[in-house]
């Protein structure tokens, strides 16, 4: 590009930047060509879109109970059938589903946060504080952090802010991993060099002109942590000490529907099912993303 | 590699030092003790009980007699289980937990190299498709998902298993299955793109062309290298069998260690808690140093750096 002969005319020059964008169009049709990664959008957006706005057109409200009916299968009034209480399972797992999502969102926006800002000060700066840092991510891939995460919930009351910041914490190593060894590839480009003489600031070099070349494996790997995230939240509620009642998750559902599964199997089957089929779509798309934005393993 | 091998294991004891510092501290610093809950304790009684744990000392002095008794293998007395050590729950419980663990990390190994060598091998025919499928399942039904279902199945319906229970050899199918093949899925992923990987790389043509059968490629040359991207994993897949376990130990009704852990945790039994997260942050780390030693054994690339 930079080659490009001054007998050529500026329009002819102009033109691929005026289209933009052509690596994410590209990799956007990419995408779209990889049949498991659409279903998995397809099937995100329906349930994200369900769980938002399914129980604004439900007639049953989430703790409205029908002792009288008690646990009953899959009817016409009650497409999922209802839990012991007599509770809608359809607004259940809508509701459940809201805090799943939010869970798995915020705690990988925490995770991101963290992963993204260590790994890129330990690729740019290297040296000894390169090595410190990345020892230490070494180190705290060997602890058993789901005990630690079982500890502070136990001990620190179950506090869902605590929970996000708790998985937060744990899912960040990896993604300081990745973000530490592209920035450390890029930042011997000429661009930066260029950047550099040009006297932009550390700060500017990195946020501005580094990390958005980075962010093809930043969307994969968020995509591949929030289904990681999701899965740690429900261990912890399926063990009793993720979300507390009178708020549920898929996790709580599942934990309750796997104590009275031998009666009333539809309990477990329905929530687990769609905790699974999330999980699914979340894993294709990831491993769609890979692909389409060509992201390979660091090492080679 | 002699001092590859140290400098790992100094490592390794430094980070169990930190971890056996913070969790002490913690334990500590909750809200709430081992005897806030009983009943009606009286003044003078709740006095004798701290007396006799140790617990009306200063923290720094508490805390460095628990590093004394550690440092001679004594994890102390148990605050909820009286006249019980914490020594005595370990030995109890750990036999179960490392047989379900074993038996879960064979079956992982097992299924998850077979099932990636032959999609490997048999790249875009059915036999990869199915294998792919399944590692796809595996890695997105979690374990408190597959094992209630299995139990809803075969033990309940079908009736072939006891849905809960540790007693006859038939009561360790379906755990150390749910839990084995949460583990054989991300395996088989592994293998199969690491086999691929090397398939057609030099070195294999060589072997060919030297008329070594495809059984010899595959076993003897192609595997060394293709299941390096596994070895790494199995370091996180161990720590995940282990914590997975308290999963399984809950839903199969299991009397393992892992059990114990989550109700230790509950009961506030200071001493239970550290000796188990002790017990599970050096096994941890010192797998992940066999794994870090098997590694630079197949690869001479890592030994170097």
């Amino acid at each position: 590009m930079l080659s490009s002969s001054p007998t050529v005319p500026a329009a002819a020059v102009l033109e691929p930047i005026e289209k933009g964008n052509s690596l994410w169009h590209d990799a956007w049709l990419r995408l779209r060509k990889n049949r498991l990664a659409v279903f998995g959008m397809w099937a995100l957006a329906i349930i994200t879109v369900a769980c938002l706005f399914g129980p604004l057109v439900m007639h049953y409200g989430y703790e409205d109970q029908n002792l009288d009916l008690g646990a009953s299968p899959p009817s016409a009034a009650h497409w999922l059938g209802t839990d012991t209480l007599g509770r809608d399972l359809l607004v259940r797992l809508f509701y459940g589903g809201r805090v799943s999502l939010a869970v798995g969102l915020s705690a990988t926006l925490v995770a991101l946060s963290i992963g993204v800002v260590y790994g890129a000060i330990a690729g740019f700066f290297g040296g000894k504080l390169d090595a410190v840092m990345m020892r230490t991510v070494d180190i705290m891939y060997s602890l058993p952090f789901p005990i630690f995460v079982i500890l502070l919930m136990v001990f620190f009351g179950r506090n869902i802010i605590l929970l996000f910041v708790a998985i937060g914490a744990v899912e960040w190593l990896t993604m300081a991993r990745i973000v530490r060894g592209q920035v450390q590839s890029i930042k011997k480009m000429e661009f930066i060099e260029a950047a550099r003489s040009l006297g932009l600031g550390r700060r500017r070099i990195i946020f501005r002109h580094i990390l958005p070349n980075v962010l093809g494996p930043i969307i994969v790997y968020t995509t591949l942590t929030i289904p990681g995230v999701m899965l740690l939240e429900a261990f912890l509620s399926f063990l009793g000490l993720g979300v507390q009642p009178p708020m549920s998750s898929w996790g709580v559902l599942i934990k309750d529907g796997a104590e009275k599964m031998e009666e009333f199997p539809w309990l477990l089957i329905f929530p687990g099912t769609i905790f699974s089929l999330t999980l699914f779509s979340l894993n294709f798309l990831g491993d769609g993303l890979r692909d389409a934005l060509d992201v390979r393993s660091s090492k080679d | 590699m002699f001092r590859f091998i140290t400098s790992r294991f100094l490592q390794s004891l430094l980070a169990l030092y930190v971890v056996i510092t913070a969790t002490f501290f913690m334990v500590r610093f909750v809200p709430g003790g081992p005897f806030t809950a009983e009943k009606a304790v009286t003044p003078e009684i709740l006095r004798n009980l701290e007396a006799h744990y140790g617990l009306n000392k200063p923290l720094y002095r508490q805390y460095l007699d628990y590093l004394g008794s550690l440092a001679h293998g004594d994890l102390g007395p148990s605050f909820k289980y009286p006249n019980r050590t914490v020594n005595e729950i370990i030995g109890d419980k750990v036999p179960v937990s490392a047989e379900l663990g074993l038996l879960s990390l064979a079956i992982a190994l097992v299924l998850g190299i077979g099932l990636g060598t032959l999609a490997a091998i048999r790249r875009n025919t059915w036999i990869d498709y199915v294998a792919s499928s399944f590692g796809m399942t595996g890695i997105s039904i979690p374990t408190f998902v597959v094992g209630p279902l299995l139990v809803l199945a075969f033990a309940i319906h079908l009736g072939w298993f006891n849905a809960s229970g540790w007693y006859l050899p038939s009561d360790r199918v379906l755990p150390c299955l749910v839990l084995g093949i949460a583990y054989a899925a991300p395996i088989s992923r592994l293998t199969r793109g690491g086999l691929l990987e090397v398939l057609h790389q030099d070195f294999i043509r060589t072997a060919r062309a030297k008329g070594a059968s495809e059984f010899r490629v595959i076993t003897r040359h192609a595997l060394r290298g293709g299941l390096l991207p596994v070895v790494s994993y199995l370091g996180p897949a161990i720590a995940g069998i282990l914590t997975g376990s308290f999963v399984i130990e809950t839903i199969f009704q299991i009397p393992g260690i892992g059990r114990e852990f989550v109700n230790s945790a509950f009961n506030r039994d200071y001493t239970l808690v550290l000796g188990t997260v002790i017990l599970y942050a050096a096994l941890i780390m010192a797998l992940n140093l066999l794994v870090d030693i098997a590694q630079a054994w197949m690869n001479p690339k890592v030994r170097l750096e």
